[in-house]
């Protein structure tokens, strides 16, 4: 589904078209970081608890070879089938020759970002497997034919009415009915259908043990549990940085997770997989993709210390104004603009850009990454090599102009003046890319550096009198 | 060469030079709360609700006035054969889809947000907690922990196949952000605080 790419200046400009919808998205966004606020705050040790997770994300950054080949002798001392992908081709490759080992072509799944990192379902869809996402909100994108808009919340841009309609249109439910009760009532009888009817389930993994070789998974509508126990094969993907070493340190994870993600003191279910049941099996995919070589980069390293409980998504004033879709990722928002530049710069280099740099990512990070410095540097980086997004480099190659030149740099700003005072259209034009949904500042009636030049030598003169 | 090889071996060029240290976790998990009393108050918090009782017999008079007991019940616990059927625990795990509720007992609680420790050797099958409309778990009002930490070092090596912590019933707010409980498991959940 390589559908053409739109630099996210141009999203967020075609999302914020409709003002009522944008101030509802923001609004309903940051409320959910008031929640997590909320839950932080009851905490007492709460920032202890972010540092601690962080240094202990920090060791498995270090150790990941040891961690993995632990993780991997103790999960097959389990039972558990380990599987290993470079990326996200052979990643889908392992799970359609699983399915086909088994002679399967229904599969129901739980959220996991991996997959839709690699794409999976289109692959699926592609080779006739029937692909079924359980999870209330990717049920629903999934069925708009729609990617998720938001790592926890994956219907998060749409409105009660929208899902109404889809419901009305695949699942027959009455035409108007809006509520959520109802709404979320019809998905619990189409989704226990499937439930009965699948022989494989595929989840992902919020954590592996490299202790004990289990892996954990957390969701609150307990889909995940119940495909896996339904199916006969459970098929888990992660992609290597899930691992933490031992078993104690999920304490510290899991009470972070869910007040950050949502302001819950927990998830509903925090299923933690050991063994297969009798008759049953359960394979692993450990994703790359990519991953190694981010563990590469000592500037960005750390963003795969991520969780992904999107509490940066819920906080970025600029992600609440242009919606996850304006991201063209499967991670979208502060983290998922440095995580998928080292995918594909050519692709990605305008989303470090879709940041006003404020910081408040990196404030509410469970596992203190500097996201807000990471994508500064992304920026240097991208230019530097020569990818950064044309909209950009033509009004930087202005600026530049202007600013290595004192004469220039001197006229363009009277000039500037001149024109804000006498002609404020021409600058707040469509022209001008800066000016778009800004208002127009009142002109300084003096220039700073004429400012500057009277008020030093004013200065000058008044030291040399003492 | 495998993708296991060229993946460990890029990670072991790429990973950073030495090993950063494991930090202590006994400075965290010092909340000092009447655990009973907070995971009261937690629990009421995420949708779910509890009943003290003294015995067993309090909790099959409770079941009979609240739940209905035409419908399918089933329980791990031999003291509730009375109402709830125990003989289910090898069948098909999806002939359990039209159980009404399941009764089943925990290891302990969290105080610190309401959840319930079980592992599978007290769920009969896995399927069990999550299948059924109605969930009730019995847990001894002296088998609280204070935070996930503690909950942690209590579970230490123990072995099991497959356990979970459970807070509250299923829910979702996928929808606009209304919370909706009962999404795909129980609807609702009633812990039965046993003294
Ligand atoms: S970068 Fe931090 S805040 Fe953002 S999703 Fe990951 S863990 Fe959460």
């Amino acid at each position: 589904m390589e559908t053409k790419i739109i630099e996210h200046s141009k999203a967020a400009e075609l999302f914020i078209k409709d003002e009522k919808r944008t101030d509802w998205h923001n609004e309903t966004l940051w409320f959910v970081r008031e929640k997590r606020d909320k839950a932080a705050f009851q905490i007492p040790d709460w920032e202890l608890l972010r540092e601690t997770a962080s240094q202990i994300k920090n060791n498995v950054l270090s150790n990941m070879h040891q961690y993995l080949i632990d993780f991997e002798a103790n999960a097959k001392n389990n039972g558990i089938i380990v599987h290993w992908a470079a990326d996200a081709d052979e990643h889908n490759k392992i799970v359609h020759s699983i399915m086909e080992k088994h002679g399967v072509s229904q599969m129901v799944k739980s959220k996991s970002m991996l997959t839709e990192e690699c794409h999976l379902n289109e692959y699926l869809t592609e080779k006739g497997i029937d692909v079924i996402d359980s999870d209330l909100g990717e049920r629903i994108v999934q069925l708009r034919k729609e990617a998720p808009s938001h790592i926890v919340l994956p219907a998060i841009h749409l409105k009660k009415a929208d899902v109404s309609e889809t419901f009305h249109q695949f699942l027959g439910t009455e035409k108007g009915n809006n509520d959520p009760k109802y709404l979320t009532e019809a998905a619990r009888h189409h989704l226990r259908d499937t439930f009965l009817t699948r022989k494989i389930a595929l989840t992902g993994v919020n954590f592996a043990i490299a202790e004990t070789g289990e892996f954990v998974v957390c969701t609150n509508e307990g889909n995940a549990d119940m495909g896996v126990h339904l199916a006969d094969v459970h098929i888990a993907c992660m992609g290597f940085e899930k691992i933490i070493p031992q078993r104690k340190h999920l304490a510290v994870f899991l009470r972070l997770l869910a007040r950050s993600a949502t302001g819950q003191p927990i998830t509903t279910y925090s299923s933690h997989f050991k063994k297969p049941g009798d008759g049953k099996e359960i394979h692993l995919v450990i994703v790359d993709n990519g991953r190694s070589t981010q563990l590469g980069r000592e500037d960005f390293r750390s963003s795969l210390k991520c969780i992904r409980c999107g509490a940066c998504m819920n906080t970025c004033p600029v992600y609440r104004r242009s919606g996850g879709h304006s991201y063209h990722n499967a991670v979208a928002g502060p983290i998922g603009s440095i995580l998928a530049p080292n995918l594909d710069m050519a692709k990605n280099a305008d989303l470090p850009f879709a940041s006003t740099l404020c910081g408040s990512c990196t404030n509410v990070c469970p596992v203190k990454i500097d996201i807000h410095v990471q994508l500064y540097k992304w920026r240097q980086k991208l230019v530097k090599e020569g990818y950064a997004p044309k909209s950009k480099t033509l009004m930087m190659k202005g600026m530049s102009a202007v600013l290595s030149n004192p004469i220039i740099f001197n006229l363009a700003g009277k000039m500037g003046r001149f024109v804000l005072e006498k002609m404020p259209g021409l600058v707040s034009n469509g022209f001008n890319p800066w000016y778009k949904q800004r208002e127009m500042p009142a002109p300084p009636e003096e220039s700073f550096r004429a400012w500057y030049q009277k008020n030093s030598t004013a200065s000058k003169d008044k030291n040399n009198e003492q | 060469m495998s993708s296991k090889a060229n993946i460990l071996e890029k990670i072991k060029q790429n990973q950073p030079l030495s090993v950063s240290a494991l930090p202590d976790l006994s400075f965290l998990g010092l909340e000092n709360y009447e655990n009973l009393d907070k995971y009261k108050t937690m629990l009421q918090s995420i949708g779910g609700d509890y009943v003290e009782v003294a015995n067993y017999e309090a909790i099959i008079d409770f079941i009979k006035k609240n739940y209905n007991t035409e419908k399918r019940i089933i329980t791990t616990l031999p003291e509730l054969s009375q109402i709830a059927a125990t003989d289910w625990a090898n069948d098909d795990p999806h002939s359990l889809k039209n159980v009404e509720l399941t009764i089943v007992k925990a290891h302990f609680g969290v105080a610190e947000n309401g959840s319930l420790w079980v592992t599978d050797d007290l769920l009969g099958q896995r399927i069990a907690v999550f299948i059924p409309q109605y969930l009730a778990i019995v847990v001894k009002k002296d088998d609280m922990v204070t935070t996930m930490h503690q909950a942690y070092d209590r579970i230490g090596n123990q072995e099991y196949n497959f356990g979970t912590f459970i807070a509250g019933p299923s829910k979702t707010a996928d929808i606009e952000q209304s919370l909706v409980l009962g999404a795909h498991g129980a609807r609702g959940l009633i812990v039965f605080l046993m003294d």
